[in-house]
């Protein structure tokens, strides 16, 4: 439902503007999709909630750091609070005692909100298979994108962030979201 | 060490006035450490009469031991509790065995030696043995919905247990938590929080500005270390000990190697022993810069970060074209080390030792005499030496007090003894102090550096004992009898003799222990770690008691407590 009255939006707009082209001789206009130009503002405008919990929150530290710098991402604001980052990103072992916390903090983050997990220890729970340690934070949390390596160099990641923002750029649906939700309310 | 007849004699005035008989407890010496076996009704007496003595002024580690399989003969009980004492005096050090039957109780020694605290809840936790008359005996590393002991040997590695919420704010002191009639308002810090840099919990009630009393909870990055060292072979360990402490992990390879080696009885090559070297002490030089520049990012000065991140990214595209790796290295094999370094790849490190002696040079006039830095670190969180001492203190922490204590002197290892370097001391044990050594610390560093690259030995950079390190590729690929080897050690990994070790080096952060049990097989019957910024931070609500909340802040920086080797 909401998908198709936002559709029906955008084409409105997009025929006003191309109107106003007319009009206004001297001033150029761009003619786009209201969810298009949103998006685009999005994936270039992400703040990132580093929660980092171990060893990647220390290589994440490189990843925001003179060389790597993440803010030639537009992500370089970074918020320690949930209610002003639009990014999760969580680096480093989530242990069972983490696992209520780090749920809590994602739910406290207003939508639209993406995660990122950074490292094998937050995708799989890596080379502890062990009792306190959650064998990945999709468990928890619905994740978006997830990096290998342990530590993942900071090369990869960008990468991750760049495929995060290609995915948001093209609005790409996000079923595993949904599915987290829809078991939430159950 | 000390003599056999100076520790009978001190066995026998120490149960003087007591039923027990000094006659019949049992010395043992292994790998030259003296254990003393005593039983659980006798502790007490025993540190008390220790304390008094003020010999062994240290109490460095306990650990619970699962004895069930029988990994010592002189303990037939299914439970054992050790006590590691040492002595700033003489550096000898003395082992204690307690052996504990499956319901037995064990009296605390919280009383006599301050840091004793956390090592007791943590055996509670781990192995279920009651300690008596301890002020808080609370589950310390697993979360409060756990039920059973994870390092019993009955327990499964990889049985999971769900946590479902979390602890509402709590104090140690008290039954009553918070009173809602009181004017003291509560603050919560963490586990989630900038400034707590991991993930720490800090539970305080505040007096206005002031803090009246705080508790820590820690645990939140507990991922079972020691029992996955138990479930796996000796050399899959080392990938296990880079992520204790992920700012400097090539000391953790070195101390666990070292440790290992030392119970095997080889000694490893001289060439390997200066790369050790080397790798640990640019390891201390970006553990520190670590902890400076978020201390001071902490207390607003952001310069500092992004311009050392400078110099730490050096260091880790150096150990980048070592092995590949950046952070988390495992450089380190039971031996001697993975494998040679490339050409010129001392010639590197010779020249970001100049870059970064400019670089403390820059940090010194950025820092030291500011005005601002002076005033939130001068006369905070000062510490006496006997104080800091008794909560067992080590590294950088303890030096800051005036105490002159630092393994790579007093117990010189892998030919530390012939290198040229101070060891800085502070005087108030204040966080300017604190900040002091470690910046004089990594000039130290950047001189030991420059020495061995200038005189590195040449030879091999690994024993060559078939039994013990794996064979190069090119012969595994290129003839029979390595690839046999290879496939044997791989399957059966290395055999030790059932033997016991506690061995430690001079972390970044202060002592780091590893307490060894072998019992024959392929994997670690039990090893336990001792890490320096876990007893610091037992020290810490104590601490920060009368203390403004900003300073917490600063305070919890200089003690650079690292979660992954605190909660392990």
């Amino acid at each position: 439902m909401k998908e198709k009255t936002l559709q029906n939006s955008t084409s409105k707009i997009g025929s006003q503007t191309s109107q106003s082209n007319i009009q206004a001789e001297d001033s150029m206009v761009l003619t786009t999709k209201l969810d298009k130009f949103v998006a685009w503002g999005r994936k270039n405008s992400l703040w990132p909630l580093p929660y980092g919990t171990a060893c990647c929150g220390i290589e994440m530290m490189s990843v925001m750091g003179p060389k790597y710098d993440l803010a030639r991402f537009g992500a370089e604001v970074v918020r320690f609070s949930p209610r002003q980052a639009d990014l999760l990103l969580v680096a480093g072992t989530i242990v069972e005692k983490m696992a209520p916390i780090i749920k809590r903090i994602y739910e406290q983050m207003l939508e639209p909100k993406y995660v990122i997990a950074m490292g094998a220890c937050a995708s799989s729970g890596g080379f502890y298979r062990s009792y306190h340690v959650v064998q990945g934070v999709d468990n928890i949390i619905p994740v978006d994108v997830f990096v290998p390596g342990c530590p993942p160099t900071p090369e990869a990641v960008l990468d991750g962030v760049m495929l995060l923002q290609k995915m948001i750029g093209e609005n790409q649906p996000r079923p595993w979201k949904h599915k987290w939700e829809s078991l939430q309310k159950h | 060490m000390i003599s056999k007849p100076i520790l009978k004699n001190l066995l026998s005035e120490c149960f003087e006035n007591t039923d027990s008989d000094s006659e019949k407890i049992v010395i043992a010496e292994e790998l030259g450490q003296w254990i003393i076996y005593i039983s659980a009704n006798q502790v007490v007496d025993f540190f008390t009469y220790i304390k008094k003595q003020e010999r062994f002024d240290f109490l460095m580690n306990i650990s619970g031991v699962d004895y069930s399989k029988k990994a010592d003969t002189k303990i037939t009980q299914k439970f054992g509790v050790v006590y590691e004492l040492f002595s700033s005096l003489d550096m000898s050090r003395l082992r204690i065995k307690v052996g504990l039957s499956e319901s037995e109780k064990i009296p605390s020694i919280t009383n006599i030696f301050k840091s004793a605290n956390w090592f007791e809840r943590e055996i509670y936790d781990m192995f279920g043995i009651v300690f008596t008359d301890h002020p808080y005996l609370h589950r310390l590393l697993t979360h409060h919905q756990f039920k059973g002991h994870p390092l019993r040997k009955d327990y499964p590695a990889d049985y999971n247990q769900a946590c479902t919420e979390s602890l509402p704010i709590h104090f140690a002191d008290d039954k009553k938590d918070l009173d809602p009639n009181s004017s003291m308002v509560p603050l919560n810090i963490g586990p989630s929080h900038p400034a707590t840099h991991g993930t720490l919990r800090v539970m305080c009630e505040l007096d206005g500005e002031k803090v009246n009393r705080a508790n820590v909870e820690i645990g939140y990055l507990h991922r079972c270390f020691e029992k996955m060292a138990e479930t796996h072979p000796y050399n899959q360990v080392i990938p296990y000990t880079d992520r204790l402490n992920y700012c400097s992990a090539p000391i953790n390879n070195v101390a666990y190697c070292k440790t290992v080696e030392k119970l095997l009885g080889v000694t490893v090559p001289l060439k390997a022993q200066a790369m050790r070297i080397i790798l640990m002490e640019l390891s201390r030089i970006i553990d520190h810069i670590v902890c400076v520049a978020a201390n001071a990012v902490d207390l607003g000065a952001l310069t500092g970060f992004f311009h050392l991140f400078t110099y730490r990214e050096k260091v880790y595209s150096l150990f980048e074209k070592l092995c590949g790796a950046r952070l988390t290295v495992s450089l380190t094999r039971i031996g001697g080390m993975a494998q040679e370094a490339p050409d010129n790849w001392l010639k590197e490190v010779l020249e970001f030792c100049k870059d970064m002696s400019k670089g403390v040079d820059e940090i010194d006039q950025l820092l030291t005499g500011n005005k601002i830095w002076i005033n939130r670190t001068r006369n905070v969180g000062n510490i006496s030496s006997k104080e800091a001492i008794e909560w067992g203190y080590t590294g950088p922490l303890l030096r800051a007090t005036g105490m002159n204590l630092d393994l790579r002197k007093d117990t010189p290892y892998y030919g530390y003894e012939t290198l040229d370097f101070n060891i800085p001391v502070g005087s108030t044990g204040d966080l300017y102090d604190r900040y002091l050594v470690r910046l004089a610390e990594m000039r130290e560093s950047l001189k030991i550096i420059t020495q061995l690259c200038k005189s590195m030995p040449s030879g091999d950079y690994t024993i060559r004992d078939k039994s013990i390190v794996l064979p190069e590729k090119k012969d595994v690929y290129g003839n029979i009898e390595s690839l046999m080897n290879h496939f044997m050690l791989v399957i059966k990994g290395i055999k030790n003799k059932p033997l016991e070790i506690y061995d430690s080096v001079e972390a970044a952060n202060g002592e780091l222990g590893f307490y060894l049990i072998s019992d024959g097989s392929a994997c670690p019957y039990r090893l336990k770690v001792r890490p320096p910024c876990f007893a610091i931070y037992q020290s810490f609500p104590e601490r920060i008691k009368g203390v403004q909340v900003a300073d917490v802040i600063a305070i919890l920086g200089s003690m650079n407590v690292i979660a992954g080797e605190l909660d392990r």
